[in-house]
């Protein structure tokens, strides 16, 4: 017979990383919103080319507004997946009823969702070096920490109305209406980091301000999103 | 004994409203630089101070809703975030008639006047939450974490909308030290008309809450 | 200390009450099946118990503690309408999951035990969404027996069990009972329910109607239950 592990050994940290691997595992074996999600960024992009027609010097100078609008719609798609997902046969109700923290649920799930994001991201900013024609390298790591320090505020913000708007059936209206207005200041901070390192400047005094707020922001929001998703989840 | 306050309360306001209008538009003279246009701010201000007054109450309202689960709380906390909104609206409205008569625009990105936009963009969308979700225990509950973030975030968008516009425009005129009395004294008017608001949404709420009951009693048998 | 005990649970949806004032306890190898028609609140009690909503006044203490507590939440096990399993992993992945999530020391030996003894090991790298619906069933009951739970509440189970299915949700159940484990179980079906019940509790319009051991006309006529001390 199987004995059950002392209960107060059982990590915070183990269960949100379980949690976490379930969810890319189920993902990457459909794809089903990652391919939903890259290919609704690719046509947004070439929309955006058609529409607004941009010379090389203006692209540079609009690139972080461009990149996170992209990141920022597809990303929905995935976040609206976040929780709704464990709707069918009933599995939030296995999981809430199980021995594991609303914070851990909610901190594996978010886990996820940074992953899936930053891969669509990956596969966007080549794309969009490519069609835009537009070098983005010059400052890699510190554009890389800008997109992951941005779309973790993304993440956890859509994470918690996604398990906040889990039942409703206006499910995917709901969503974006709340997270976007929410997101205002973390999108802003982003968008104000990205242009200057896509532009080649690096990431230099002027441009801290911007990188404390979006800290601040994810900071803020986690800590709340830790503290309420609880409450959320159970009836 | 309900109604006879409210109509005391609308009595007043309009009595102070009237006065006001009174030394606004006849005793107060002219500004050097903007005009006569420069009177809506008496409006304009204190909207903006009688909406931020409404939001934090509301989230007060939302955090002794999670802590005691009564759903009075939550009646409070929706009907004053519907009056903070519809003050808000009020300042958007008095802000961009303001600015067209000044800048000859409609709408310039003024750093208090982005914030109150996303402000009240993220409360309509808590009425529209509320307006999705059927069960009120549930309703009062999601409105309450939404309220919650909502407030958190208000600080933090002025704060960066600001940095945005410190690259841009300069800093916005500071409101000059003689126009204070006139403000306080416009502002008990508006304060006791979102009073007069309140209640009545409250009540609203109350009987929404009793129609509820019974209808769901009479479906169940 | 019986490892089920509700008292005074009220549940209110807005201002109706959907539970009045439910109080009951359920002793270790009881079996209490709780039985009322659609509405009476059968569902909302079972997801009090089971941690899943909670109560607008009163408390359940499962085992000696808050049914919220997450060490109690070891304790219980449930099994609703869906099978709350993941279409997408495969029948091992969903133990080994439930497994990791309820800190079991040796999950993949219980995983693999499980699906044993519910005749599924051959099938376990296969999808759940491309299992008959039996197959899922039994994974179900593997899920919820899996951490070998004290407590094991159960809504309506044997709707849409297949044969075989059923078999094996009895003999866990009768099992569990020989061990000490304490079961409730809501459903219509009286028959099945009612053979392994050692107590019953009517439920009528959220309230308790009766609550009170199993007797043998309860068993031989399924109406004397709803008779006696429901409504016609």
């Amino acid at each position: 017979m199987a004995v059950p592990a002392l209960r107060g050994s059982v990590s915070f940290l183990r269960q949100s990383f379980t949690i976490a691997s379930k969810d890319l595992r189920a993902e990457l074996r459909t794809k089903e919103a990652l391919n939903a999600s890259v290919a609704f960024a690719l046509v947004i992009l070439l929309l955006f080319s058609f529409a607004f027609e941009p010379t090389e010097v203006e692209t540079r100078q609009i690139s972080g507004g461009l990149l996170w609008l992209v990141f920022a719609f597809a990303g929905a798609l995935i976040l609206n997946r976040s929780f709704a997902r464990e709707l069918a046969n009933d599995c939030l109700d296995a999981l809430v009823a199980a021995p594991i923290s609303g914070a851990a649920l909610f901190l594996g799930k978010a886990v996820a969702n940074l992953a899936l994001l930053v891969a669509v991201e990956l596969v966007c900013l080549p794309v969009f070096g490519v069609f835009y024609n537009v070098p983005w390298t010059l400052q890699f790591w510190p554009l890389m920490l800008v997109v992951l320090l941005g779309t973790w505020g993304l993440t956890v913000v859509g994470t918690m109305f996604s398990a906040l708007t889990v039942n409703l059936r206006l499910r995917e209206l709901m969503l974006p209406m709340l997270v976007y207005p929410i997101m205002v200041p973390g999108l802003l901070a982003a968008v104000q980091l990205t242009t200057p390192l896509v532009m080649g400047q690096p990431l230099a005094a002027d441009l801290m301000p911007w990188l404390r707020l979006l800290v601040a922001f994810d900071v803020i929001f986690t800590a709340l999103a830790l503290a309420l998703v609880e409450t959320v989840l159970v009836r | 004994m309900r109604p006879k306050i409210m109509l005391a309360m609308t009595g007043i306001a309009a009595l102070l409203l009237a006065r006001n209008l009174y030394v606004i538009l006849q005793v107060l003279p002219d500004e050097e630089h903007q005009n006569a246009a420069y009177r809506i701010m008496f409006f304009h201000v204190p909207d903006a101070w009688t909406a931020f007054l409404c939001f934090l109450a509301g989230m007060i309202a939302s955090v002794l809703y999670l802590a005691k689960n009564d759903l009075r709380y939550d009646g409070f906390a929706a009907s004053i975030t519907e009056v903070g909104l519809a003050f808000g609206a009020a300042n958007l409205v008095t802000g961009m008639i303001w600015g067209r008569v000044i800048w000859g625009v409609w709408w310039a990105w003024d750093v208090r006047l982005t914030t109150m936009l996303v402000g009240c963009l993220i409360y309509a969308g808590y009425l529209m939450l509320r307006r999705a979700v059927e069960e009120p225990g549930e309703r009062a509950k999601m409105s309450a974490v939404v309220s919650i973030f909502a407030f958190a975030d208000v600080p933090i968008i002025f704060f960066s909308i600001r940095w945005w516009q410190h690259q841009q425009h300069p800093e916005p005129a500071k409101l000059p030290p003689e126009w204070w009395a006139a403000l306080f004294m416009n502002w008990i008017p508006l304060l006791l008309l979102a009073g007069v608001l309140l209640m009545l949404r409250m009540e609203q709420e109350r009987i929404q809450r009793q129609v509820d009951g019974l209808r769901r009693t009479i479906h169940a048998f | 200390m019986n490892p089920v005990q509700v008292a005074g649970v009220w549940k209110y949806y807005g201002d109706y009450p959907a539970l009045r004032d439910i109080s009951f306890e359920v002793q270790p190898g009881a079996c209490m099946a709780l039985l009322g028609r659609n509405g009476a609140g059968k569902t909302t009690l079972l997801r009090i118990v089971a941690g899943l909503a909670r109560p607008t006044r009163g408390g359940v203490s499962v085992c000696g503690a808050e049914c919220r507590n997450r060490a109690t939440r070891h304790s219980i096990g449930i099994l609703g309408h869906g099978i709350s399993l993941y279409d997408e992993l495969s029948a091992f992945e969903n133990l080994h999951l439930f497994a990791r999530v309820y800190g079991l020391a040796e999950p993949r030996r219980a995983a693999m035990e499980w699906l044993e003894r519910t005749g599924l090991d051959r099938v376990r790298d296969g999808l759940v969404r491309e299992f008959s619906r039996g197959m899922r069933q039994r994974l179900a009951v593997a899920r919820a027996f899996l951490h070998e739970p004290s407590v094991l509440l159960l809504d309506e189970p044997f709707t849409a069990l297949d044969d075989r299915a059923i078999a094996l949700l009895q003999t866990l159940l009768r099992d569990a009972l020989a061990g000490g484990r304490s079961i409730v179980v809501s459903t219509h079906q009286l028959r099945e329910a009612l053979e392994l019940a050692t107590h019953v509790a009517l439920l009528v319009r959220g309230r308790l109607a009766h609550t009170g051991e199993r007797t043998a006309e309860m068993l031989e006529d399924a109406g004397w239950l709803y008779r006696h001390y429901g409504e016609a």
